[in-house]
């Protein structure tokens, strides 16, 4: 039986914000400053509780006695539906700020207008999430800003990242059937208030960073959301998963 | 009227060579020790005091940041999401512990950088019990138990250290600690009570992290705390073997309960003493670790000394933006 | 130019009617950085409304040495305690 609109609007979130968690869970101890580690844990941690709360809404709402850690540990890496920008790998800090900046310029509108959906519990989440997101995107945006104002190389390194994260943006805003029915029904928000809101602040940052926006992606990265990755994906997945598939059925 | 800025500052120190008013000065300072009163920056304090605490506060706080990495390893391999979030967060609290700690070393006049130096080129050390593998989620539950169970014993009679600052900032780990110690002992009883793959996964870890653990307290120092200088300045409130005690008598029921077997065949209930008598310890052992033969030492450095080269980049572009900024500021002043 | 991010000092207020608290202090390049630093490393378990950051350079501290001559003649007024002044049981609210 194929998944409803609403089961794969709420994997989408949780899948969004659990891999992005992940990437940044592999950062921990390799940031450059012991409060940069306790600042990317922080962030990780919020994204994990939204996960939770999104998979756990899923299970219910898909009545087949499914909890959290079924989405996150029995689907296949093909399962998942998170766009390819959240999956994008930690190369340097430059990489994983601009991968953070790129995404909370887009979660804090995307959670705010969650926040004013017609189904409750997603409701709710959005105006949570759209609390934590502001704190995520103050220090992203802060860091995009002193890098890309910095130094020579911290402004050549932050405009690599942007060179390479840029293509992966475009998926952020594509709106499918699923998305227009969603709308329609007023459960989801609306796609292009996100991407003005997402383009204003992007621009301010850029501009305060001296960076360059970079030119439209040719072609576009895409095909997470629909279950589409990127090289690395398998891995990053099979890592989380590994234990939790290697003992069937087990409590932790 | 004499004033310092608190980055300027250094507490007055002296030496009998050095102080001409050394007398004096030493008698108020055990004066406050003697009456259990704490010693702030602005205090004189004998120049050994003052080289004794920051050795000692800063392998603490080196300590908890390497200690981010043998658990930093599960982060991403957690079997369940709360495992996950649960890990997340402890490792977060031991980078601020290291932060506190940091902080309480800088108030008696060194900086940071220079304590990061020290560790990074082996002049400063940090627990060895840290430079052990986790090779399964098992050990992850057993640091928690064990070595964080350690961790407290010590860490409790530091709250009421002589020394405001460490003092202050122990009692903020301790708060933050317990749940440590907790969340470590729910994953060994979890797999204690689950499968048969997971009670061994438990038993094994057991099996490595046990003698490690009792090990952190220190060889035996019963013949000298009397004469002890540290115990004399408020700085070490219980012997190694006292702590070592408490701990094994503490963690042997804890043990019982969850159907794990100590390995320590001569581990048993001395009912004269009221404790429990247990096995020799292999000092060989811990000192080979100690001097940077353990399994992980290279790795350990390795990842913190990377961390930090290859992260000055990013430092530097921070200094670089606010140094824009003033002169901005003084350009739009102006 | 060190890349050593300067000391900043950071006071906490716990909650309405209370004042800030010195917490305890943070590394950082700026005071928007050394602002979410202090509240990631001080406040993370809600424990406080507001926050302020000061760089330690611009703390004056009182010297140990003046301590007798800033602190101890206070001593000897203690008509400044409300407990050096007898008043009749009526008023002993006051």
């Amino acid at each position: 039986m194929a998944p409803t609109p609403l089961l794969t609007f709420i994997l989408r979130q949780g899948d969004r914000s659990l891999v992005l968690a992940q990437r940044l869970l592999e950062y921990i101890t390799h940031a450059p400053e012991i409060e940069e580690d306790m600042a990317l844990s922080n962030i990780a941690l919020d994204l994990i509780g939204q996960a939770r709360v999104l998979y756990s809404y899923a299970g219910e709402f898909e009545g087949l006695g499914h909890d959290e850690d079924h989405f996150a540990f029995q689907r296949d890496a093909d399962e998942f539906l998170s766009p390819v920008l959240v999956e994008r790998p930690n190369e340097d800090f430059a990489h994983v700020i601009v991968r953070q900046f790129l995404h909370d310029a887009y979660a804090v509108p995307h959670w705010t207008h969650l926040a004013e959906s017609s189904d409750a519990t997603l409701a709710a989440l959005g105006a949570k999430a759209a609390k934590e997101a502001a704190y995520h995107l103050r220090h992203s945006s802060a860091w995009v800003v002193r890098l890309g104002d910095g130094t020579e190389e911290s402004h050549r390194r932050v405009t690599v990242a942007l060179e390479h994260l840029w293509p992966c943006t475009e998926e952020l805003f594509e709106v499918d059937e699923i998305d227009a029915e969603l709308f329609s029904a007023g459960v989801s928000p609306d796609p292009s208030a996100i991407r003005t809101s997402w383009d204003t602040t992007v621009d301010r940052v850029l501009t305060e960073a001296t960076l360059p926006r970079p030119e439209p992606p040719v072609p576009a990265v895409t095909g997470g959301l629909s279950g589409l990755h990127e090289d690395d994906f398998e891995r990053l997945i099979t890592v989380m998963q590994e234990l939790a598939r290697t003992h069937p059925g087990a409590e932790w | 009227m004499a004033y310092v800025t608190l980055t300027e500052s250094e507490p007055p120190t002296g030496s009998e060579d050095t102080d001409p008013d050394f007398e004096s000065h030493h008698e108020e300072f055990l004066r406050l020790i003697d009456a259990d009163e704490r010693i702030e920056p602005t205090d004189w304090m004998p120049e050994r005091y003052r080289s004794t605490l920051i050795r000692q506060i800063a392998q603490h706080a080196h300590s908890e940041i390497i200690g981010m990495q043998p658990e930093g390893a599960w982060l991403t391999r957690a079997p369940s999401l709360r495992r996950k979030a649960i890990l997340t967060a402890k490792v977060q609290d031991e980078a601020g512990h290291g932060l506190y700690l940091y902080g309480a070393a800088e108030t008696l006049g060194i900086d940071r950088a220079e304590l990061l130096d020290r560790l990074h080129t082996g002049r400063q050390k940090y627990s060895s019990i840290f430079n052990y593998p986790t090779p399964t989620w098992a050990d992850i539950g057993a640091i928690g138990w064990l070595v964080d169970g350690a961790a407290i014993m010590n860490q409790v009679p530091l709250c009421r250290c002589s020394y405001g600052p460490y003092a202050r900032a122990m009692i903020r780990i301790c708060k933050e600690e317990s749940f440590h110690q907790r969340q470590g002992y729910q994953i060994m009883l979890t797999l204690a009570e689950g499968t048969p793959d997971q009670h061994r996964m438990a038993q094994e870890a057991l099996d490595r992290w046990w003698w490690p653990s009792i090990m952190m307290f220190g060889p035996s120092d019963a013949a000298s705390i009397h004469s002890s200088q540290n115990m004399q300045w408020g700085i070490k409130r219980f012997s190694n073997d006292e702590l070592r005690q408490r701990f094994i008598d503490a963690t042997v029921p804890q043990a019982e309960l969850i159907g794990l077997t100590i390995p320590d065949p001569n581990l048993r209930w001395n009912t004269e003493r009221g404790s429990y008598d247990y096995g020799q310890i292999d000092w060989e052992e811990f000192n080979r670790v100690i001097a940077g033969d353990g399994p992980c030492n290279a790795e350990r450095m390795e990842r913190r000394v990377g961390a930090h080269n290859e992260g000055a980049w990013v430092r530097e572009a921070a200094i670089a933006h606010a140094a824009k900024q003033a002169a901005r500021a003084a350009e739009d002043a102006a | 130019m060190s890349a050593d991010w300067p000391l900043w000092e950071v006071f906490v207020r716990a909650r309405r009617g209370i004042s800030h608290v010195h917490a305890g202090s943070v590394h950082a390049p700026d005071p928007e950085i050394a602002l979410q630093n202090a509240r990631d490393l001080f406040t993370r378990r809600s424990e406080g409304v507001s926050l302020w950051v000061v760089r330690s350079s611009d703390i004056t501290a009182s010297s140990g040495d003046d301590r007798a001559a800033l602190f101890d003649p206070a001593e000897d007024k203690t008509f400044r305690h409300p407990n050096d002044f007898e008043l009749p049981d009526a008023v002993s609210h006051m």
